[in-house]
């Protein structure tokens, strides 16, 4: 085990007894980088030698005696729709070449203000849009458990590094489950919080009523533990809730009996492979001997989440997306033309792939007069029986426990010919988003090879019931401590 | 054929608050380009929108005065559209549930014009395009997300007269509660009309035109003017008018179109996911509407009964909040409401003028001014030379007192001082005297003007007047 296959809470007890400083962890994570990156692509740009900067302060402080951050030297990735003033930020997208944002996301500002030392941006799908990598307009993140699989998307960049060790935790942003199925796919634990509980202000919009920012680590203690940075109220951020402020890691402890789980029957039914069920069910099995009930429900709007997603978060994303006019940041046509309309055409053209195109477009119509009240007024009707169906089943149940994904990590090129099937991959997790509950995904067993995730959604702001439960699950088993082939091998040599 | 004519306004007003809707830049005129300007009225990547609670406010001062219901429950919607002085390419503004609704504004003839709603929304930036060869245009972004408020009336106006008058009565009532600068001129009050003819004897409303850049209360009655010219004739002619949207040319003094209303374009509007739903707790509705002024109308016809000014003389002090409070304090000082009215009218608004300064900054102390017009009916100066004090007044800041004794403006209300001065003025003038017995009454006047200039205006004009007769009545002897 090298220093950057280790969690945060591991390296916050070695810095906190001096045994480990931040600039040999960060040493370990270069060389793992340089071993692994050309290998897996997790990001777009690397800042190892701020990161050195950054790490050498940290073992200062340590040396010092100085009272430490919660993140004090830890090296960590952010997804690149994440703005930090100075640092370009292009959500894998060829319009925003160039654009260096002149203020810090507040998230990241938190971070920093917690010693966190930023290793570079992550890997994305163009604007967030995708569940591959393969829509980033400039690579594929590659699944580091077999390299001719995505790791997932669209913060697949994140998981790629926290799975490879190529960060010890990293950033993501979560849509319609951008955090956990990359989370899944990767074989590393997401967390998408409660959507208010974390400021989206300095987060690249792709849904603003969908989007949440969220933590990917390799175990529940460290997502919890980012999680008590993360969340809070901004006033920058009109979404964002005002709640007490709470110590996420506070009942991680908390014995698992009397808790009461659902099983939702629909998100077990067709279109879930039958290994991914089984492995699921396996891992419910072992909650129950931990003292947990667990009873079956029915979430019978979960049919037409999928779809009332899908126009919903187009029909912002659409919106969210005309400011890429190339007039005032990015990149903009090669020739200004005489016309402006086809200088618009011409930029957004040649700066956006085919999948923003088509959800602009998809975008466009379901907001277009004619329209408006068949798919977007319907789709927000769907979106409140949604949450009310939700409401009510939390009434029961203290969480909720499904796959995170209807399969494990697809083929490159499988689905992203065919929009539809890539959609799919976001069937169990764009629920969670459109009633705006938390939900964590953790490694929960292997098939062929390959991780499964398991999606534990709790009631809104119960963040501390589904990290209790997922420690407890990592208490008793080894899942999220498996690291892929290529990385054993050079942890052993 | 004759025809009704049908005028509805939409106002746009921009809001006086200290920063902007969503930021906190500052709203200030006249800052170097973009330089009042922040990752989120500039809409970066990433920037979101935080609702200035006071442009709320502020909205809803204009909706109480305007009469209007305001909703408990309203929020801000997306109104897409691409331009460059738009950054988000989408504005926020108000589409389903505007802050304020169905309120009405009376005009002097008793006729009340439906207020239909008042919105709030983010005013855009300023394209400047280049004249010269070398083609370009230049955006600044100081103005975007300033807030505005529209200000829709129904179809109530039925000629451009009306139209004037209710701009005007709304320009005032929106001055009245200090919500908005409401400068035509400087754009921070802007109207597009809605005209349409209707033969007299139909009901349904005719094809309506929109016009655009009526920049002064002029260019509104002149473009409504030729708008129903230029409809009329078409109609006569038996020929449709087109739903279009037409500009006013200043310069032509004609309106041209711009656009036809069949390429309106699909705002796609949709809520603001951005922000939260304005919910408005009805005591702080209540609160704000205690808050508020008494308006125009009400202030002029109690000064009409109270001051027992003519209607003239209180429209006018009334037409500006800080010029009818400082009537007021004149009033209380020293009360001659007539006296006060005739020297505001004649003499501080002329001095305003003349100094460029708004009513807000009036440079005279009212008690000051109210001891000069006590003054003069002590008989202490004349008029004309009460004006004079005041101009120094104005200037100077100084008490009346100091500067009559400064410059020794005391009225001459001696006996044996103007006695001389008359007797000069009538060996000085033997012509006039002449005249005068000659039975040219007139003549006397003269003589009274050159004893004025003698005694600098000093001279108590009673006084000199009864002794300069008696003088000359004396001669006829
Ligand atoms: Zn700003």
């Amino acid at each position: 085990m090298e220093l950057c296959d280790l969690t945060i809470h591991e390296l916050r007890g070695l810095y906190a007894r001096k045994e480990v400083f931040p600039s040999e962890v960060l040493a370990s994570v270069t060389r793992r980088i340089h071993k692994v990156e050309k290998d897996y692509g997790a990001y777009l740009t690397l800042d190892l030698e701020g990161a050195a900067e950054q790490a050498q302060a940290a073992d200062a402080r340590i040396k010092a005696g100085k009272a430490l951050g919660v993140l004090e030297g830890i090296p960590v990735a952010i997804k690149d729709n994440l703005c930090q003033a100075g640092k370009e930020a292009t959500c894998a997208s060829r319009i925003l070449q160039g654009f260096v944002p002149p203020y810090t996301a507040t998230v990241v500002r938190k971070i920093l203000a917690q010693g966190a030392v930023i290793l570079g941006r992550a890997n994305m799908d163009e604007f967030a849009m995708g569940s591959s990598t393969e829509y980033s307009a400039v690579k594929e993140s590659k699944n580091p458990w077999d390299p001719q699989r995505t790791p997932g998307g669209s913060s697949g960049g994140s998981a790629v590094a926290v799975a490879a060790g190529e960060a010890i935790a990293a950033l993501g942003s979560d849509t319609g489950g951008s955090i956990r199925q990359p989370a899944a796919f990767s074989g590393v634990t997401g967390l998408k919080p409660t959507y208010g509980l974390v400021s989206r202000y300095g987060l690249v919009a792709l849904a603003s009523s969908l989007d949440q920012i969220g933590p990917l680590t390799k175990d529940a203690e460290d997502s919890a533990l980012l999680l008590n940075i993360l969340s809070g109220f901004d006033p920058m951020d009109s979404t964002s809730v005002r709640v007490k402020e709470l110590d996420y890691t506070r009942d991680l402890q908390q014995d698992l009996s009397g808790k009461k789980i659902g099983l939702p029957l629909e998100y077990f039914g067709a279109g879930i492979d039958a290994e991914v069920k089984r492995t699921v069910m396996k891992a419910v099995d072992l909650l129950k001997e931990l003292g947990v009930e667990v009873v079956e429900i029915s979430l019978k709007f979960t049919e037409y989440a999928l779809p009332a997603y899908c126009i919903i978060s187009s029909a912002e994303a659409g919106s969210n997306l005309a400011r890429y006019d190339g007039i005032r940041f990015g990149k903009a046509a090669a020739r200004i033309e005489d016309n402006l309309a086809a200088f618009y055409t011409r930029t957004r053209s040649e700066g956006f792939g085919p999948e923003v195109k088509r959800r602009i477009m998809l975008g466009t119509y379901v907001l277009s007069a004619g329209s408006y009240e068949a798919y977007y007024k319907k789709a927000q009707q769907v979106r409140t029986l949604i949450i009310k169906e939700f409401n009510e089943v939390f009434q029961q149940v203290d969480a909720i426990i499904t796959p995170t994904t209807p399969t494990t990590a697809f083929k490159f090129g499988e689905k992203s010919q065919d929009p539809l099937r890539m959609y799919w991959s976001e069937v169990c997790t764009a629920p969670v988003n459109m009633a705006g509950l938390p939900a964590i995904s953790i490694p929960c067993g292997f098939s062929c090879g390959l991780p499964v995730g398991m999606q534990i959604i709790g009631d809104h702001f119960m963040e501390t019931v589904i990290l209790n439960i997922a420690y407890q699950y990592q208490r008793v088993t080894d899942y999220h401590k498996a690291r892929p082939e290529p990385v054993r091998k050079e942890g052993t040599a | 054929m004759r025809f009704d004519t049908v005028i509805g306004l939409e106002v746009h007003a921009e809001l006086a608050t200290a920063t902007k809707i969503f930021c906190a830049c500052t709203t200030k005129f006249g800052g170097a380009p973009n330089t009042q300007t922040c990752p989120v009225c500039l809409g970066l990547p990433g920037a979101l929108p935080v609702l200035n609670k006071r442009a709320v406010e502020f909205c809803i001062r204009a909706g109480l005065a305007l009469r209007c219901e305001i909703a408990k429950f309203s929020k801000m919607d997306r109104k897409n559209f691409f331009y460059p002085d738009m950054p988000k390419a989408y504005q926020i503004s108000q589409y389903d549930l505007p802050l304020c609704r169905d309120g009405f504004l009376t005009l002097d003839c008793g006729k009340k014009i439906r207020i239909n709603r008042i919105h709030l929304e983010e005013d855009a930036g300023k394209l400047t395009h280049s004249t010269g060869t070398e083609r370009y245009s230049l955006v600044d972004y100081n103005r975007a997300g300033v807030p505005l408020i529209e200000i829709v009336s129904g179809p109530d106006l039925s000629t451009p007269a009306e139209a004037v008058e209710y701009l005007e009565k709304l320009q005032r009532i929106l001055e009245y509660l200090e919500i908005s600068d409401c400068k035509m001129a400087e754009g921070s009050l802007r109207c597009d009309a809605n005209i349409s003819l209707k033969p007299i004897d139909r009901e349904e409303l005719g094809t309506k035109t929109e016009l655009k850049n009526l920049n002064s209360f002029k260019a509104l009655s002149r473009a409504l003017d030729y708008e129903i010219k230029r409809q009329s004739e078409l109609l006569a002619a038996g020929q449709a008018v087109r739903a279009e949207t037409r500009k006013w040319d200043e310069a032509k003094q004609q309106t041209l179109s711009i656009r036809s209303k069949e390429e309106t374009q699909d705002y796609r509007y949709f809520p603001e996911p951005d922000l939260v739903p304005i919910e408005l707790d009805p005591a702080y509705i209540a609160g704000i509407a205690k808050s508020l002024p008494e308006l125009p109308d009400e202030k002029k016809q109690r000064f009409m009964a109270d001051y027992g000014l003519p209607e003239y003389d209180a429209d006018l002090i009334t037409s500006a909040k800080r010029l009818a409070e400082f009537f007021e304090a004149v009033n209380a000082w020293y009360f001659n409401p007539k006296a006060a009215s005739n020297f505001i009218m004649g003499e501080l608004l002329r001095l305003l003028g003349e100094e460029q300064l708004k009513s807000a900054e009036i440079p005279v102390n009212p008690a000051s001014f109210g001891d000069l017009l006590k003054l003069i009916d002590e008989g202490e100066i004349s008029v004309s030379v009460g004006k004079q004090v005041f101009a120094q007044m104005f200037r100077t800041g100084a008490a009346p007192e100091e500067i009559i004794k400064a410059e020794g403006f005391k009225q001459i209300s001696d006996e044996t001082q103007l006695l001389a001065v008359i007797n000069k003025a009538i060996k000085d003038h033997p012509q006039s005297v002449q005249d005068y017995l000659g039975g040219k009454e007139k003549a006397a006047g003269f003589l009274v003007g050159q004893i004025m200039r003698e005694t600098k205006g000093q001279a108590n004009p009673k006084l000199l007047k009864d002794l300069l007769h008696r003088e000359l009545e004396k001669l006829k002897e």
